[in-house]
């Protein structure tokens, strides 16, 4: 297998609008998810999860269970087949299930009851009962939690940083912002809730396992899970031909995924399927954190930074370490000769965060960019001049020239079509009948990571058709389709002449769906693959002729620093009577390289919009401290936005290409749409009614009374 | 095993004898409640008795002693009620009730005494692995000091702190509608406004009817006061959520005088809340914003809040002069 430099690539399918490949198929229910997958008389799991925060099993009675017609067997860790958790560099603690009697969240899997039919299982399940002895446990994150550094932040990134002399900066400045900014715990919720179906074969050269699961990245669930099961990765075979959705949850295999595949060990030969329930999700599939952003912002009288101070606390769970990377857009976003970031985690005995759509981003850019707007209102400029006066001409963190920064023209183009010259500086100047008004502004920003080890496969078919050949995942997000117009134009054929195939571990080596890097990580690959594909088959290859390759990272990107930006604007109108606050408007206009596929690309900064204004005024995952998990665990309490929030959306973006990053021109998407677009909301709900609220979800009541 | 029998009669007599003999017997509507319940293990009944086949699918006007009376079958659906012509026109509070709750799909499945008889949604009901004094009497209440958010502010115990979640309730509470009830001793006709009970020292009985009562009806008297009757739902979301607060409404004016008012207060109670104090204020005064917000006070004098729930004290009485400043609005 070779790696290549790739070449730009001409567009030509490129940037024009397809509609998603699979969209029929997902509309006439003929797409199978995970757990629909046809299989020969299989087993169905339902876990049974630990009702106390923290402790020790002390006792499984599992009588009724087995007695219960239908019901097979009860995995529990006194039966379940053994892991192999000896090696630190492959064991990951949350997938250690059911190996020992430890409790360390409630809504962890203690056992798992394996039954002929789905009900069955559930019913069985039921029936378990299980006794523990109960050890103090530790579950809200209070101001006064004893807190640690860790030793890095998602994905490997420095905990502190720190430039300059914040505290002198902040005695020199004219005008200081000193606030703290709050987000909630949040659950990724995608439509389809983690799934899998997953058979256990004995064959002449050892066992075999074949998932079928919803995931965001097949080759990474392999590598994940063989090592822990004692084999090989070619051993364990992963699919995922649809995907409803994941947001980062889907990301890495989570503890079900195990639980499942110890099951299927049991019955080797049998398809033994889990469906997770949305319940069990709020304890099972990972959620972002709730973050504390204590931000200090010292300026010139005329707005210029000259400090900027970013201290996190936030979560992380005793069963395993996750650090949410807040404060990290902090070190890019402004210049300020004097700048400062500080994450320190709260560790409590609760389950186990992980990603959650732009994670880092989401929350740290949220708070400063209310703290942006603070500042512009103390000093009595409009926010977005004051964004204009703190542009930076090289990433303030690295030094590097930016492979392209136009945040200024976000800022402007949106003022322009949002009407923003028409603004009223003053907050709560507005009203129309019942309903105060108010508009809002935020910067948003990405990193662009295009990741390394994807490989791709290009095939003749003959008659000029092709097969592109990449063990990437399309979550829902179009991947599909756009990498068939990569591939197209990266061979010089049309699209309709490439049959793409994805989502197995057959197929070469591809990343997660995940960090807005996959569009780039795999068309990369591909398009490496089919460079040398035609420099050693030419242009009228012989059917069956074949190139696999991966891509070398472009040299841009060790020269420039690279990332999307973007501008958010919104409306609000908060009731005067009742605080209920509705946003008619929502603009997001966005520099992100080459836009491969208009439709697409726009479903996901719509998609990322709306996620962001249901974290601005709805999501809020409620956990009850006294027994450790979230009790707003059902969409009926925990709210995403419905239709009749989302109203007026727009994404628009600049049409440009960023050279430096892969041979597409093409930045990441999936993220930037979320980021900013919080603080966009929060800035219009003060602008309405002159009341800052400082953490969200912004909810009705804090405007009446 | 546990073996649930389903029994789906046609007769109205035959499903009250096969519930009222089997104290494990539950009556199944539209299923958007119950069935849920089913799968969390809120409850286990033993036997399901369908009423969908009973002949209570009709909208009928009929003479009543107080003027002409709408009577809605227990089984029409909230759907066809909240767009039923008579609806609209002479009980608005009725449809806007309907319409803000749910979604279309769950409004086209629930039934009339379904939304009447659906259980709270506390979070913790619904967790079968936390206490919960009305899930099972005894275990204590995990509202009070958990998530409080949709917790009762007035007429709550310490048994139980949770509201009803029902809209149309709270808007047939304030138009004084009538529920017809069928027993095994005979029908009998209540006011809606003694369906619903406070929780006390018995919080697992969310109503007053005796096991078996099946509802065949609801019964509309329409007035001039119906008519001008209105009906609004504070909530986080603009669909699809449950009420924070929520207020039904009625006024007639006689230029700024009062004549009569009807104020029914949902998302405050462990039932539709009919706020008669704040009424009794308001008949024969001079209509006002501040006229309004001075009878809540009234009405709320009693209220009990926590940090959590403390809002809903100035939301209901400001959501209470929204809806009555609306109502005089279109009576001038
Ligand atoms: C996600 C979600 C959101 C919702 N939002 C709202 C909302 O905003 N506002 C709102 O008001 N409601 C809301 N609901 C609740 C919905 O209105 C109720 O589930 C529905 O009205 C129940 O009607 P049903 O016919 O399906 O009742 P079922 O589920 O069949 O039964 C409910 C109860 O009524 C009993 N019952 C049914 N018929 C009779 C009868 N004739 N006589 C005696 N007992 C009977 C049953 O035994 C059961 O105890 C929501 C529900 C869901 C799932
Ligand atoms: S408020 Fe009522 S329903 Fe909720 S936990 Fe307490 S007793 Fe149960």
């Amino acid at each position: 297998m070779t790696e290549l430099l790739p070449d730009p690539v001409p567009a030509r399918a490129m940037g024009s609008a397809r509609l998603r490949a699979d969209g029929p198929a997902k509309v006439t229910g003929l797409a199978t998810y995970a757990v629909e997958h046809p299989a020969d008389d299989p087993l169905h799991l339902w876990l049974v999860q630990s009702t106390v925060a923290r402790g020790r099993l002390v006792d499984l009675d599992t009588a009724a269970a087995l007695a219960h017609p239908g019901v097979v067997s009860v995995l529990d860790h006194t039966n379940a087949p053994r892991l192999v958790t000896d090696d630190p560099d492959t064991t990951d603690p949350e997938l250690v299930v059911l190996q020992d009697d430890r409790v360390a969240f409630r809504g962890q899997i203690v056992a798992a009851v394996l039954a002929e039919t789905s009900e069955a299982a559930r019913e069985g399940a039921a029936l378990v009962t299980a006794r523990y002895e109960t050890e103090p446990h530790r579950a809200e994150l209070r101001d006064d939690s004893p807190a640690y550094a860790p030793e890095s932040v998602n994905p490997d990134q420095p905990t502190d940083s720190d430039d300059g002399d914040v505290e002198a900066g902040l005695a020199e400045a004219d005008v200081v912002v000193d606030q703290t900014y709050r987000t909630a715990y949040e659950h990724n919720n995608p439509l389809e809730p983690h799934a899998l179906s997953v058979t256990w074969l004995e064959d002449d050269d050892g066992p075999r396992v074949t998932l079928v699961d919803s995931t965001q990245g097949v080759h990474p669930v392999a590598a994940t899970l063989a090592p822990m099961l004692g084999l090989e990765k070619d051993r364990v075979r992963v699919r995922a031909p649809y995907v409803g959705g994941g947001f980062g949850s889907k990301g890495l295999p989570h503890a079900p995924e195990m639980a499942a595949v110890l099951a299927a060990r049991t019955v080797p030969g049998r398809a033994v399927k889990l469906a997770v329930t949305r319940q069990q999700m709020f304890a099972l599939t990972g959620y972002r954190t709730a973050t504390v952003s204590h931000f200090r912002l010292g300026a010139r009288a005329d707005g210029t930074l000259l400090a900027i101070d970013h201290q996190v606390r936030e979560q992380t769970s005793a069963l395993k370490e996750y650090a949410e990377q807040t404060a990290t857009p902090t070190r890019m976003l402004y210049a300020a000769p004097h700048r400062r970031t500080r994450h320190r985690l709260v560790e409590l005995d609760v389950a186990v965060p992980s990603w959650m759509r732009a994670p880092g981003e989401m929350p740290g850019v949220y708070a400063h960019e209310i703290a942006m707007d603070e500042l512009a209102i103390a000093c009595g400029l409009d926010p977005i001049e004051l964004r204009l006066r703190n542009e930076p001409d090289v990433d303030p963190e690295t030094g590097k020239p930016f492979s392209g920064r136009r945040l200024v023209e976000c800022l402007e183009r949106g003022a322009d079509l949002f009407g923003w010259a028409d603004r009223t500086p003053e907050p709560r100047a507005t009203a129309d009948g019942e309903w105060w008004v108010g508009t809002g502004v935020a910067s948003a920003t990405y990193p662009t990571m295009t990741q390394a080890g994807s490989q791709a496969r290009v095939s003749a078919l003959g008659g000029g058709r092709y097969s592109v050949a990449v063990g990437a995942v399309d979550i829902g997000t179009g991947a599909r389709t756009v990498l068939a117009q990569i591939a197209a134009d990266a061979l010089g054929c049309a699209v309709e002449a490439v049959d793409l195939e994805i989502a197995d571990t057959d197929l070469p080596m591809a990343t997660v769906a995940g960090g807005s890097s996959g569009t780039s990580s795999w068309g990369s690959a591909i398009v490496a693959a089919a460079q040398l594909f035609r420099r050693d088959h030419g242009e009228d290859p012989d059917s069956g002729v074949h190139t696999t390759a991966s891509a070398a990272q472009s040299p841009g990107m060790e020269q420039y620093a690279t990332h999307a930006f973007g501008a958010v604007f919104a409306q609000t109108r908060v009731h005067r009577y009742t605080g209920e606050v509705r946003v008619p408007r929502l603009l997001g206009v966005y520099s992100v390289g080459r836009v491969l596929n208009p439709v697409t690309a726009r479903s996901q900064l719509l998609g990322g919009l709306t996620m962001g204004l249901s974290a601005a005024l709805f999501e809020e995952s409620h956990r009850d401290p006294r027994f450790g998990h979230v009790v707003t665990q059902d969409l009926a309490t925990y709210h995403v936005a419905s239709h009749a929030d989302v109203r007026g959306i727009e994404a628009v973006w600049l049409d440009e290409e960023d050279p430096h990053v892969n041979p597409m021109g093409s930045r990441g998407i999936g993220e930037i749409g979320i980021v900013g677009t919080a603080a966009a909301v929060a800035n219009a709900t003060f602008h309405a009614t002159g009341v800052r609220v400082r953490q969200i979800p912004v909810t009705a009541d804090r405007f009446v009374g | 095993m546990r073996e649930l029998a389903y029994l789906r009669p046609d007769d109205v007599g035959a499903a009250v004898a096969a519930v009222t003999d089997n104290p494990r017997a539950q009556y199944l509507g539209g299923g958007t409640n119950l069935v849920d319940h089913l799968k969390l293990g809120v409850t286990s009944p033993e036997l399901l008795v369908d009423v969908r086949r009973l002949p209570l699918d009709e909208v009928e006007e009929v003479a009543g002693e107080d003027g002409p009376v709408l009577r809605v079958g227990a089984n029409v659906r909230n759907s066809d009620v909240a767009a039923h012509p008579v609806v609209r026109s002479v009980f608005p509070a009725v449809a806007r009730a309907l319409l803000s709750g749910a979604s279309g799909q769950i409004r086209n499945q629930a039934t009339t005494a379904g939304n009447l008889l659906q259980r709270t949604r506390c979070v913790y009901f619904q967790d079968v692995t936390t206490p919960c004094n009305k899930r099972e009497p005894g275990t204590g209440c995990s509202a009070i000091g958990g998530y409080a958010r949709y917790n009762a502010i007035l007429g709550a115990s310490e048994a139980c702190v949770t509201t009803h979640p029902s809209d149309l309730a709270v808007a047939l509470a304030a138009l004084d509608a009538t529920v017809v009830v069928r027993g095994a001793e005979g029908e009998r006709r209540l006011p809606v406004r003694e369906l619903h009970r406070l929780p006390g020292d018995r919080p697992e009985e969310d109503t007053t009817l005796a096991h078996g009562e099946l509802i065949t009806a609801v019964e509309l008297t329409a007035g001039r006061l119906t008519r001008r009757s209105t009906y609004y739902k504070a909530r986080d979301r603009a669909s699809y959520a449950f009420a924070l607060v929520s207020v039904a409404g009625a006024l007639q004016l006689d230029g700024d005088t009062v004549t009569d008012v009807r104020l029914a207060w949902g998302g405050v109670a462990h039932r539709p809340w009919r706020a008669t104090v704040a009424e009794d204020a308001l008949r024969g005064s001079t209509f006002s914003e501040e006229a309004v917000l001075a009878a809540c006070d009234r009405e709320l004098a009693a209220a009990v809040t926590s940090e959590d729930s403390a809002f809903k004290v100035p939301m209901v009485r400001n959501v209470s002069a929204l809806v009555l400043g609306r109502l005089a609005k279109e009576d001038r």
